[in-house]
């Protein structure tokens, strides 16, 4: 399934590509897209095991950008 | 600006002032240092804190670490206003990066301000106030003057003009009344109408177009992943080129450490990749923004690319370069008068579904009188044969003629003649054909004019129409007779043609266009009057079917990939030349961050003026 969530405190373009680049990497995530512009991410995943998926994403996030924060 | 950037504006100016009377101060020895401390954490402490934050995280190549161990690195070696200096125009730069960033964002938001907060609902003989997505098709929904039309729909009742701006870019409103389809995110400017809803929320206009723009920066055009692929390995080469300046030459040649961490330390201070990073996505963002400001919709930065290098544009003809609408173009009475020949053509087919018979009621205009007519019989594929006033009257084509033994002559109008018999006299022929949209000619004259080489048209109409089309426009090259396969192969073969430069772009609108818009190597669909198989094939899509848009999408894309060489080529330029410098000794911190800032700030302002779609719109007239 597809989804996208909002993203706060994404203050740097660079940051975004890594993330994007951390978060294409994680099992459970087929795709996952950081757009800087529109602050948002898009996610393609496995609807199976949805909350440990997102887990692992917020930890990501967080781990490349303390700051920020996943919503929706 | 937000509270942060304010927050932050307030410690860049306090920093700075104080900075600027401790440079002035005569302090020396640890009163110095601690002087200079000062504003370097008023301005600096976030990034330090971050810094801190990142290493915890195993983040190494973190812009906050490396700016922080530039700046301690340069007290260390007693540089203290250059340490300050350094963080001081890097947060004006991470500043100014998240002003312009917002206001762009926020400009390309008010121009996607076309979503419908609410719908009024009619149930039951009363109006209700709904969300858009609860309505179903087929409800009855009431547009009050200077609302947003919510969904689409076909108009029931009452009159109005639209203002179809947010959308077509197109400023003169547009005149509605019963029976026209409306599309939702118009302004309804002055009546009240009564609309009965076509389509979803979700499959509706608006969304649709929402959905575009949003999923537009995803698409990447190559420069944005060149972009990507180097800035992934630029920080690194340069943290490791700056590790080994460090060590080596004071290890192996005997240089002094502080001179060689020094020039380390300026490695430090512009091995971040940011500015890049950020500007090229920045304008086609820009790019992509100002074309919808235009009616142009583009699916992705990859495309607008590949319409920066279209060199050959193949048009469809029907719907694309005309109107698609079917007009009584002549009358030519033999022996009665224009008006009896027309009303004696319109009686004959008042019964008919054909498009020719719509097109001859509608000229005719008035309401034809069904006691004239005291029988009708069609006759597949050739005409009517009627009586009216007591005469037989046929109309249809030579065949028909032909059939009942009547001599006819060809028109030398282009078009679908359809001839009229009456008693077996013939009493002359209507010329019906399609209008070429007003904007045709001086759309393939500017495609001329922005470098195309080749203006191809294929149509599925006769070789004669065909061709006097292609003669008044001026297209270089027309294809007539085709089926829908023959366009695809068309296409094919313009596509392998020897020697041929440049992209091929196809512009259509039907259904049938849908596989030679995939097949090309970018497809133009007309979003107006197209079917939602062509807008969803198609690459861009032009809101006003104005094929005029085509010469100024080309001229975006083309000034947009300018912008983004523009970027490329100064931020590398600029950052080579201030490693080489610094690396030989030459340049000082004070040149490196600035070149870092001023790169990044300068990049972010060529960046937005891809946003600015003015200067390319073509004049109008009047």
């Amino acid at each position: 399934m597809e989804k996208t969530y909002r993203i706060e405190g994404l203050d740097c373009a660079n940051c975004a590509r890594k993330m994007e680049e951390a978060l294409n990497a994680l099992d459970g995530i087929a795709s996952a897209k950081v757009n800087f512009l529109l602050q948002k991410v898009i996610l393609q995943y496995d609807a199976d095991d949805e909350k440990e998926v997102i887990k692992q994403v917020k930890k990501t996030c967080r781990k490349i950008e303390p700051d920020c924060e996943l919503i929706g | 600006m937000t509270q942060k950037q304010k927050r932050m504006l307030v410690r860049i100016l306090a920093g700075g002032i104080c900075f600027g009377a401790t440079f002035f101060l005569p302090l020396s020895g640890v009163a110095r240092l601690l002087s200079y401390l000062v504003p370097f954490f008023i301005v600096g402490w976030d990034v330090l804190w971050r810094a801190l934050r990142h290493i915890a995280r195993g983040q190494v190549f973190d812009e906050n670490f490396l700016m922080s161990l530039a700046t301690i690195g340069a007290f260390c070696t007693g540089e203290y206003p250059e340490a300050v200096a350094v963080m001081l125009f890097y947060q004006v730069g991470e500043w100014f990066q998240s002003y312009a960033v917002g206001r762009s964002r926020r400009s390309i938001a008010a121009l996607m301000d076309i979503r419908p907060d609410s719908a009024n609902l009619e149930r039951d003989g009363q109006i209700v106030t709904v969300s858009p997505e609860t309505v179903a098709i087929g409800d009855r929904i009431v547009i009050r003057p200077g609302e947003k039309i919510p969904l689409d729909g076909v108009i029931l009742e009452g009159e109005s003009s639209l203002d179809t701006a947010a959308l077509t870019g197109e400023s003169l409103p547009r005149d509605v009344k019963a029976g026209d389809d409306v599309i939702s995110g118009c302004l309804n400017l002055n009546g009240l109408l009564r609309v009965q809803v076509t389509k979803t929320f979700g499959a509706s206009t608006v969304s649709k177009i929402l959905d575009l723009v949003e999923n537009s920066s995803a698409k990447k055009a190559k420069s944005e992943h060149f972009i990507s692929k180097f800035a992934k390995y630029y920080t690194p080469i340069v943290v490791l080129g700056a590790l080994f300046l460090a060590i080596l030459p004071p290890l192996f040649a005997g240089g002094a450490w502080t001179e060689w961490i020094h020039r380390a330390l300026i490695f430090l201070v512009i091995s971040c990749p940011c500015a890049l990073v950020i500007s090229v996505p920045l304008s086609f963002f820009g790019g992509i923004g100002g074309a919808s400001k235009a009616g142009i919709l583009v699916k992705g930065g990859n495309y607008l690319e590949t319409l920066a290098d279209v060199k050959t544009v193949v048009f469809d003809k029907t719907g694309t370069l005309t109107r698609g609408v079917f007009n009584v173009t002549a009358i030519h009475p033999d022996d009665c008068s224009a008006e009896e020949l027309l009303e004696l053509a319109a009686l004959a087919e008042s019964q008919s579904t054909h498009p020719i018979a719509k097109s001859l009621r509608e000229a005719y205009s008035l309401e034809p009188d069904g006691n004239r007519i005291q029988s009708v019989e069609e006759l597949a594929g050739r005409g009517i044969r009627a009586e009216i006033d007591a005469r037989t009257v046929c109309v249809g084509n030579d065949k028909l003629m032909d059939e009942i033994g009547v001599t006819w002559h060809p028109c030398h109008h282009v078009g679908t003649t359809v001839h009229v018999a009456i008693d077996g006299a013939y009493a002359g022929h209507i010329v019906i054909s399609d209008e070429l949209k007003p904007t045709a000619k001086e759309a393939v004259a500017a495609l001329k004019k922005v470098g195309i080489e080749k203006t191809v048209m294929l149509t599925g109409d006769s070789d004669a129409v065909g061709r006097e089309v292609a003669k008044t426009l001026g297209l270089d090259e027309v294809y007539t007779q085709l089926l829908p396969a023959g366009k695809v192969e068309q296409v094919e073969r313009l596509l392998s043609a020897p020697g041929r430069t440049g992209k091929l772009a196809f512009v259509g609108d039907g259904i049938n266009d849908a596989p030679v818009l995939s097949r090309a190597d970018l497809g133009i669909a007309m979003g107006g009057m197209g079917s939602d198989a062509a807008i969803e094939a198609a690459d861009i899509v032009l809101m006003d079917d104005d094929p005029q848009k085509i010469a100024l999408a080309i001229r975006l894309s083309r000034r947009t990939r300018a912008i983004v060489r523009q970027n490329i080529v100064f931020a590398l330029a600029v950052k080579g030349l201030i490693l080489l410098l610094g690396a030989l000794g030459v340049a000082t911190m004070w040149e490196a961050v600035f070149a870092d800032v001023g790169v990044a700030v300068l990049a972010i302002l060529n960046a937005m003026r891809a946003l600015s779609v003015k200067a390319l719109a073509p004049k109008r007239e009047k």
